[in-house]
Formats: structure tokens, sequence, C-alpha cells
């Protein structure tokens, strides 16, 4: 059986085993929906009342049921009504989306457009001045926890520059590229440095390894032209490691960086997780980290397909 | 007439002080065009050094020329030094006039590029050929070191073919450019006999059909006196006698020459066989093993779920066995069933059918009879024990205290296999990898088995390591009466130490009998491919012959029974089994 | 090295009360000051003084980082040995579990898990705890399921070694080397983990001190109080940091590689 197909069938389990896991942490959460939607205003209401709002969310149901439920409606795209919006779950996250979407693509884009041409060039004139250079940076990068990134930016830039960073009301792309572009840099820059530190990490030791390999020696036996031997022998076997490495980050980001849209005051996927999480607000919790996690096994199983493509062992081994 | 090749004073370090880690100590040769030149000594000699130094890949191994020279004829006729030359120039001679192939076909070629491609490339950058013809040029190229189906064969990821078959590419690869000279390190070292035997013959067919200079680099001074023209002996970096191939091998000057072909396990056609135990005069007490109808089968698993869809034959109908005080060797190359077969006498592997019996021993009523003694040291020893833990551990398991009387078998063993006193607070890697088998070997000792399975114990240890560890070996059966199972692949290994023979092939037993019959007249074809395939000192400038054949797959459908073919005696003790016009197995 | 000595003195001191002032008293005529001899890094909106708070904010962040780590390497390494040894279903009910903990991003798990539990210290040693389980029991099975295979098992089974002496003495002992470079480097990403929650207002509950609450109070006054943000930034910079190149030459001192020219 072809491997990419062998985590096709694995999927479909693991995102069962994400919906119960969801469902069930999240009914452990103290304290009801109902109280938590309306807040104050929960104390005013008669018990016949909280009964009828119980039975229209269904909460009155046993687990068992309620799960049953939500799963069906899962299959059939209808992930439930969010308390907090008032709004279908997924119309709530498919609105929030995009912008999490943009930002990981941004910093993944800087992170491999800085990160992989540094880790090559480093791991090339190992023990030089400019890969020492290359691996202080990428250990303070590494241990710069992305708030504190935010942070520092956001500092040297009103502070040293008395520049505001353009906050305010998000943009979307679709209406203003060049504003949304303005608002994205900054946490995109955030994201990204740590994540390409991570990268240059990684594409640099796995080239130095690579390059140590018998069959780079062989193909220096051949003659083949030093830059030959680095582009058309070591990098492909560099880029697997590489490859697994921004797929696990981009999955991540897509799960909607927390604390960057915190700091930076970005509606993304994040924020609406981290908001739902605090009001309690069940199916779109549910709904979104179900999301999320469907987000990140696609992005895993897109990973295994760059695998397949670019290791052979992989493509062809049939068992 | 200058040589194609001439090195003077070479000298070689490693490091960023290479003054202070010098390797290689004013090494000089001569190679004439056409010729072969093999370079022999043993693991650290500096013989691989000396290779990489010629085409100067040494550089990328972190190693640096300190001396001497390198002077190479070029095709056009110039001499160039190449201890000097530019990194620029020297991509021009590398793959066009010198070709190298190396030891581990399996890991010198990039798993990510099809053979093709890595063939193509050479076409490409050294003649300037289209896509196309450099292709078709490829195709060639492996249609000349016999590949079958080249055309398709081209598109494969190196993965997907045997070593066998990757030393071959690597041979097209390295003589694709037609290169003046062809460097050649322990090119057969990680393959079977046989197939060694079909590489060595295919290298010095091309040499012949070319005319490229070839230099030869093995720990194997047996191998070499089949083919090559001049020796160079190599021990500690240092270049310590060379000459004619006849002049050293029959009349060699330096005391570690001497040593060196004296410690050589020599193949001698079951001539010096061990003739201290004659199976007639011991009666039925004695037997340690008794196997009948050992049978190991794996499933074969495919699909969705997992089904059963056939079962590899690893080991099919073997039955022997085994007296005390006796050798039995297994031969049979890698795949051939001859390790399953032992891991299962082991216990570590269910036998599908058959049955094992084992005498208990007389002395200390020990309960696990069978003990066993692998090929890898290093494996086989946990490296974060210390001696004290590794010898306990077998009388832990076996419940008895560590009291002074075991430390006492403990130091006594130790100084039996020949380790100082002082190594019971050691650790694994403070030792030489001759020392870590004999650690092995005491360790195997310490619940006084009656049975010791070898399986390769002497494969991995140089050459006069090896014959001190058999020499060990042989005391320690005469001494405690153990009965050996020595599982190995080497024929003159096994000419020294067995008593009797069994030949495995595909799993079956082909044939045994007594070492001196099977070895002397072989009776099973296969036995007698193997048999000319080793190589020896004995045999000189000899004909190996180049064969295609590839062993048959073991896996078959479900509930498939095998037909095993009739034994047939041939003498008092020595039976083979019945082969259809001279087809094996 | 010097910096973890550094931090664990510094945790150290704070657990003792060794400190300049009392990190939680209030001074308000001494609000706002910059770094100056009274007090090394100045105080903050509400006159504490900064160099006291540092150090309990980082004696609280080491403590829920061991705490943390050290319950998922206990668990993990469970998880893993067992599953690597015994195969078959619990192997593949354990990897399972493991996917689907993978399967969230590890910020977006602890948060829910705070939410379960309502945020506090406790919950975020729980929280990070759960979160990096998986990735010790990867860890560990890896290296496992090889060494399972290794000639000096087959030669401990042959002695008829019990499975627990097995495994002890030669699968856990040869384990604890890249346990320990997972340890230090995770001990770096917890830290992480926790200055962010704690930013977020998920972990360590004012008025006590973390760098991620910090962090977090400063962000509003770096402009009249910069000192307020660069200090615990710098703080937790530098402690990653100690943890991530302790792991490294860790690693680079346990990798066969490189020990082989060592030796």
């Amino acid at each position: 059986m072809h491997y990419p197909l062998k985590r096709l069938l694995v999927f479909p389990l693991v995102m069962f085993g994400v919906s119960v896991f969801v469902f069930i942490a999240i009914r452990m959460v103290p304290g009801d929906a109902i109280t938590a939607m309306l807040g104050t205003e929960s104390g005013l209401l008669t018990p016949a009342q909280r009964e009828a709002l119980r039975a229209y969310f269904g909460l009155d149901q046993n687990w068992i049921i309620q799960f049953w439920h939500w799963l069906t409606g899962v299959v059939q795209g209808d992930l439930g009504l969010s308390t907090t919006f008032g709004k279908p779950v997924l119309r709530v996250i498919l609105t929030h989306f995009p912008l999490t979407l943009e930002l990981a693509i941004l910093s993944m884009l800087i992170a491999l457009g800085i990160g992989l041409p540094a880790g090559i060039f480093a791991a090339m004139r190992k023990d030089s001045a400019a890969d020492l250079a290359v691996r202080v940076i990428v250990m303070i990068g590494q241990s710069t926890p992305n708030f504190v990134v935010g942070l520092l930016l956001i500092f040297v830039l009103s502070v040293g520059f008395g520049i505001l960073p353009q906050m305010g009301t998000f943009v979307p792309f679709s209406e203003d590229p060049l504003r949304n572009l303005g608002q994205m840099i900054l946490p995109a820059l955030t994201l990204g440095t740590a994540f390409a530190a991570a990268v240059i990490r990684i594409s640099r030791s796995a080239m130095l390894d690579i390059l140590c390999e018998d069959y780079i020696r062989t193909a220096r036996s051949k003659g083949i032209p030093r830059r030959r031997v680095i582009w058309c022998h070591a990098l492909p076997n560099a880029l697997i490691p590489v490859v697994t490495l921004s797929g696990v980050e981009f999955g991540y980001l897509l799960g909607g960086a927390v604390l960057v849209e915190q700091i930076f005051a970005l509606p993304g996927l994040g924020r609406v997780v981290l908001d739902a999480i605090l009001q309690r607000d069940y199916a779109l919790v549910q709904g979104s980290v179900l999301f999320i996690a469907f987000n990140f096994m696609v992005i895993n199983l897109l990973v295994d397909l760059a695998y397949a493509a670019l290791d052979p062992r992989i493509r062809l081994d049939s068992n | 007439m200058t040589p194609l090749l001439s090195v003077r004073d070479l000298c070689v370090g490693f490091g960023a002080r290479p003054e202070d880690n010098q390797v290689l100590h004013s090494v000089s040769f001569d190679l004439e065009a056409g010729e072969t030149l093999a370079i022999v000594g043993e693991s650290g000699s500096g013989k691989s050094v000396t290779a990489m130094a010629v085409n100067r890949l040494v550089d990328f191994g972190g190693g640096a020329i300190l001396g001497g020279s390198i002077n190479f004829v070029e095709a056009d006729g110039t001499v160039s030094n190449l201890a000097e030359a530019e990194e620029a120039a020297l991509e021009c001679i590398r793959g066009r006039q010198i070709g190298m192939i190396f030891q581990e076909p399996m890991t010198s070629l990039n798993p990510v590029l099809t053979i093709g491609t890595q063939i193509e490339e050479i076409f490409r950058i050294h003649h300037g050929m289209s896509r196309s013809q450099a292709r078709a040029a490829a195709c060639h190229a492996l249609e000349c070191v016999r590949i079958p189906d080249a055309e398709r064969r081209l598109t494969y990821a190196p993965h997907q073919l045997s070593g066998g078959m990757l030393q071959r590419v690597m041979i097209a690869i390295a003589l694709a450019a037609n290169p003046r000279l062809l460097i050649a390190d322990e090119p057969t070292t990680a393959l079977d006999v046989t197939i060694q035997a079909q590489i060595v013959g295919l290298l010095t067919e091309m040499q012949r059909e070319t005319g490229t200079g070839l230099i030869f680099i093995t720990h194997d001074i047996g191998l070499v006196a089949g083919f090559a023209n001049r020796v160079l002996v190599m021990r500690e970096g240092v270049a310590v006698e060379q000459g004619a191939l006849d002049a050293v091998l029959d009349n060699p000057q330096h005391a570690y020459t001497r040593h060196l072909l004296k410690a050589v396990p020599q193949f001698s056609d079951g001539k010096s066989v061990r003739s201290d135990m004659k199976r007639d005069q011991a009666d039925l007490q004695d037997r340690a093993l008794a196997v009948d109808g050992l049978t190991v089968r794996f499933p074969v698993r495919a699909g969705l779920l997992r089904h059963q869809t056939g079962n590899v034959h690893a080991v099919e109908g073997i039955s022997f066995d085994l007296y005390r005080g006796e050798t039995l060797g297994i031969m049979g190359e890698s795949g051939s069933g001859k390790s399953t077969a032992a891991r299962a006498i082991l216990d570590l592997v269910k036998p599908t059918r058959g049955e094992i019996h084992t005498a208990r021993t007389v002395r200390d009523g020990a309960t696990r009879p069978v003990q066993a003694v692998f090929q890898n040291p290093n494996a086989s020893l946990n490296p974060r024990l210390t001696v004290v833990q590794l010898l306990a551990e077998p009388l832990i398991a076996m419940g008895h205290k560590i009291d002074r009387k075991a430390h006492h078998r403990m130091g006594s063993l130790l100084d039996r296999v020949g380790l100082p006193s002082n190594s019971l607070q050691r650790y694994p890697h403070e030792f030489s990898g001759g020392q870590r088998q004999r650690l092995c070997i005491a360790r195997s000792l310490m619940l006084s088995p009656s049975i010791l399975v070898l399986d390769e114990a002497v494969s991995s240890l140089d050459v006069s390591v090896q014959a001190h560890v058999l020499d060990l070996l042989v005391d320690l059966q005469r001494e405690f009466g153990l009965a050996y199972l020595f599982v190995t692949h080497d024929m003159a290994v096994v000419e020294k130490i067995a008593h009797r023979i069994a030949v495995i092939y595909a799993g079956t037993i082909v044939e045994i009998g007594r070492a001196a019959d099977v070895l002397a007249t072989p009776k099973h074809s296969y036995t007698r491919q193997l048999i000319s395939a080793v190589p020896s000192i004995h045999r000189r400038q000899c004909e190996f012959p180049v064969d295609t054949r590839d062993v048959p797959s073991l896996v078959r459908p479900l509930g498939w029974e095998p037909q095993l073919a009739p034994w047939v005696s041939s003498g008092d003790d020595h039976r083979f089994r019945a082969e259809v016009s001279g087809d094996v197995s | 090295m010097t910096i973890i000595a550094i931090l664990l003195v510094t945790a150290i001191l704070a657990e003792f009360g060794l400190m300049p002032y009392d990190p939680l008293s209030q001074d308000r005529t001494a609000r706002l000051q910059g770094p100056s001899a009274a007090h090394l890094f100045g105080t903050d909106l509400f006159g504490r003084d900064l160099l006291s708070r540092l150090m309990t904010g980082i004696s609280q962040s080491l403590t829920v980082s061991f705490l943390a780590v050290g319950a998922a390497a206990l668990a993990g390494t469970v998880m893993g040995l067992t599953a690597a040894w015994f195969g078959g279903l619990w192997d593949g009910t354990v990897m399972r579990v493991m996917d689907v903990l993978l399967a969230f991003p590890a910020i977006l798990l602890a948060l829910l898990i705070i939410a379960i539990f309502g945020p506090g210290g406790w919950t975020s040693i729980l929280a990070i705890a759960i979160v990096y389980t998986p990735i010790f029991t990867r860890v560990v099975r890896g290296p496992a399921l090889s060494l399972k295979h290794r000639e000096f098992i087959d030669a401990a089974r042959i002695f008829g070694s019990s499975r627990r002496y097995i495994m002890v003495w030669h699968l856990s002992l040869n384990l604890v080397a890249p346990l320990m470079v997972q340890v230090t480097l995770a001990l770096a990403w917890a830290l992480l983990t926790e200055a962010g929650l704690s930013f977020l207002g998920l972990g360590t509950q004012p008025p006590h001190a973390s760098l991620g609450l910090m962090l977090a109070d400063a962000r509003n006054l770096m402009e009249i109080a910069p000192w307020l943000l660069l200090v615990p930034a710098l703080a937790l910079m530098l402690s990653v940091l100690g943890f991530n190149l302790l792991g490294d030459a860790l690693r680079d001192l346990l990798d066969p590689r490189t020990r082989r020219t060592l030796a």
C-alpha cells in the first residue's frame, strides 16, 4: 500500500479521536453555558426559561446523544450555532480564517526565504565567521518567544522611531492590499523570525550530515562541479527534514498564533478560540478546534505527499 | 617511459592541525597503464587514505596533503602534480580520468536520484552529451556491466537493487568516462563471496578491455592474488613492502607481510581441516544437539486489513545433530536462512515446525545449555554496563547470587579468554574489537553451556585478531568439551574450525558431511560454486566467471509446501540434495 | 552552563526570601523609577522592586517548567517504553492517543486544559505536562524500538533475563542520553509556554510575579518605563537560551559520531 494512502486511512480515526477529546474536554469546564452566555442577565431567567434555553441548545440530553447529534451535524457541514456570535460556527470560523491563513503564509515565506539560503550557506562554510554568526543568531532567535519578539518590535518602532504600527480595525487583503500588508508585516515578521531560526538550524545540520555521506563522496569522485554537488545531490536530501519542520510549523500557525494575534490586536482564529474557551461557547470551541485539527492533519498529509515526491524510498515502498 | 601514476613521499594529515595528526608517512609507488596495484592492509593502515589522496577526495574528509607529489599522466600526455592541483583542475580529472569505486554500494549512491540520472550526468558533464545521447550511453554502460534489462533499471532508485547490482552500477559510473585510472576501495568487502567473485571478474575483464590502470584496495591479501600485478603492503600509514605479486607473496621481506600472510585464513580445498574429533568414537550419550525438520516461516502481509498473503520460507526442513566437542560449520550467503536457523535454535524465533533437542549438561546443572556469540561485539554488549555487570547478567537471570564465588568465576573466565584481570570495572568501549569479542565469549560461558552458537563470530575482526580468536575457540572447545554451531559465510574460516559442514542455500541444507569431504569433493553445484569463488593466495591470475544469476525469492503463497529434493549419499557421512540437470536447488 | 547556574542560584535565593525587597510590597512614593542604586532594575507601576519581582518570577517559571517537564518525561518514558516493548494493540492505542494530542497546536491544547481546570500555577504545570507527554513518548519509543532489535537484547534473552531486567538495564539505561537532551530542550520550550500562558493571564495570577505576567504588565507602559519590558524580556531570553545551549552541548556530547572522534 502506498504510504500517503495509508496516512489517509488513519486520518478519519484521528479526527474522530480529536472530536471525542474536544467534546469531553469542553464538557468538563466548570459552570454552564447558559450562565456564561448571558452573563449577569442569566440571574433574571425563570427556571422554565432556563430549561427552554437548555433544550434549544440541546444541553438537556445526555452526552452521548449530544455527541451523536453534533457529529452527524459535522459530517453534513453543520458545526452548530455559536452562542457568543449568534451565528453558525462555520461562518464565524470562515470569516476569521483568511487572516490566519494569510499570516501563516507570510510567515512561512519569510522563514523559508531567509532560513533556507542562510542554512545552506552556513553549512557550506562550516566553522567560518559567517557560520558562527548564523549560529549565534539562530540560537538567539530560537530562544526568544514570539510575543517577546513582537513586543520588542513594537517597542523599537514606537520608542525608537516614533512610528506606531498600524493597528485599529483590520482591513482584509481583498479590500486594500497595501493597508492590509502594512498591518500584517509586523506580526508576520514576528512569527517568521523564530520559524526562520528553526529552518536555518535544521537545514544547516541536515546539509552538514549529508555532505559527509558516501554518495556525496561518489558525486565528487565523478568530477561533478561543486555547485552541482550541492544543488543536485545534497539539496534534495536536505530538503526532507525542512519539509517536515515547515509542515508542522505551518500547521501550528494555521491554528492561530494566539499570543501574536493578541499583541497586534488581530482578529484571527487563535483569538476566536481563546475567547470561545473563556466564554464557554461550546459549539464554537468544538467547531474551531476540530477545524484546526483538520487543517493540521491536511498539512501533514501534504507533507507526506511532498516526501513521496522527494524521496523514492517512500514513493515506491509498497509495504 | 613515465608511469601513468607516480606517487612520491606522500604525507597526509587530518584535523585542524594536520602536522600533529599525520596518518600517512612518505608513501611512494608507481603504476603503469593497464597494470593492477593492490594496496593491502588492516583497518587503520592508511590504505583508503592513500587512495583518496590520489584524486584529492581526502580534502573533503578533513585531510590535507602535507608533502610529496602525485604525478599523473593525463590523456593528452601532460604530467600534472595532483598534490598541488587546484580544485577546478581536479574536477576535470575526477570522473573523466580517474574513476573510483567505494566499499558500501548501498550508501554510495544518492538515494533520491534514479540510477539513470546518476550515470547520465557523467556523460553530460564530461562529454557534453544531450539528454537523449546520455540516456543511450548510460543504457550501454549498464549493459557493459551485465545488468539485465538495462533500459528499465535506469529508472530505478538505488534501494530497489541488491548490493551486488549496485556495485555493478558503481563500476558503470566509474568507467563511464573511460578513465585512465580506476581506484577501487574495498569494492567487495560488503558483498557475498559469489558476488565478490563476479565483481572482481567484471573489474578485471573491463580493465583488460579498456587498458585502465587499477588500484585495488583490500584487507584480504588472498583476494588480490587472483589478479594483481603488484602488491603494496601498508601498516600504520607506512608502506612496509611493495613489489611484484609473486615476489611479495612467496618471498616476503618484511616481518609484517609475513605475519599477515600467516594470519590470513587460507582456503586449501579441505586439506587443513581439523582432525581432533572422530564421530565413530563418540556414542549417542555425547550428542549435544539434535535438530529435526526445522522450518521457520514469516508471514507476508499485504492489503488494507493486513491479511496474510504468503510466507517467507526462511528455513525449510533442516535436520542435523551435533556431538560434544564437535563443530558444525553452517555455510551460506546472506539471505540463505543460516542466521534464522541459528536464532531458532537459540529460541529467539519460534519455529513453524520441527524439533530441537538439547542434551542437559551434567556439570552445574545449567538450565540454558545453548549460548551464543554474535557477529558484532559492539552491538552485543550494552555500552552502558561495566564488565562486572555484563558478566553478572546471565547469573542474575538464572537466579544466582553475585557472591565471592561468582566474582571468582568471572575473574577466571576473563583470564581464560585472555583479558587482563583489571577489566572488571571497565566499560566495553575501553576494549578493542578483538577484546570485546573475547568478552562476549567469556559471558557466553558464564552459565557453563554445552553448545555455543557462533553467528559470524569472527567475521568483523581484522585477520590477525581473527586468527587469535579462532585459536582461543579451539582451545576452549577442547577444555570444556563444547559443541559449536559455527555460522559463517567465510570458507577459509570454516575450514580452520569445523569438523563437519552444512551448506545452506535458499533455506535448506543442500550438502552436509565431514569438512574434508565437503570441501575437497563438493557434490552439489552450489557448494562447488561457493568454493570456486573463494579467493586464495594459492590461486594466482585465475579467471573469475561472470554469472548474473540472482538468488531465488523465498516468498511463497499461502499453503505452499516445498518439494525438497531427495538426499543422495556420497560415501560415509556425506550427502547432498539431488539436482535436476545441473540446476541449483 | 553559567546561565543555568545563575538562574538556579537566583531561583534558590528567591525561594529563601533573600531579595533586596519584598516583591509584593508596594511603595507609592517610588513608582515607575528607572534603574538606580537603590532599585537596580527600577520599580513598577505600584512601586515594587523589579529585581525582587524578577527573582521570584524566575523561580516561579522554573518551578512550573521543571515540574511539568518532569511529569511529561516520566509519563512519556513509561508509555513509550511499554509501547515499544509490547507492541501490538497497546502500541497502537498509545500512539493513536498521542496522535490525537499532537493534532492540536501546543498552546491551544494548553488553553483547553486551563479552561477546564481554571487558570493558575498548578494548571499550567498540568497543561504543559500534557502537551509534552506525546513528544517524550515518541522520543522514547523510536530508539526503544531500534534497541529492541540490538544484539545485546538478543543476548539477554538467551540468558533468560526477565522482561523487567531487560527494560530497566538494557532499554532505559541506553535511553537516558536522548532523554536528557530532550528534557533540556523541553525545559526551554516549557519556559516559553509558561511565559505565554502567564502573558495571556492564564498562568500565574497577580499579584504574584512571573516573567510572562511582568511582560504583560509592562506592555502598556513601554513608552514611559521601557526597563519594565526589557528586563524580564531579556531574563526570559537568557533562560531559554541557557537551556537550549545546554541541550545542544549534551546532544553533541552524546552523539555517537562526535563521541567517536573524542574517543
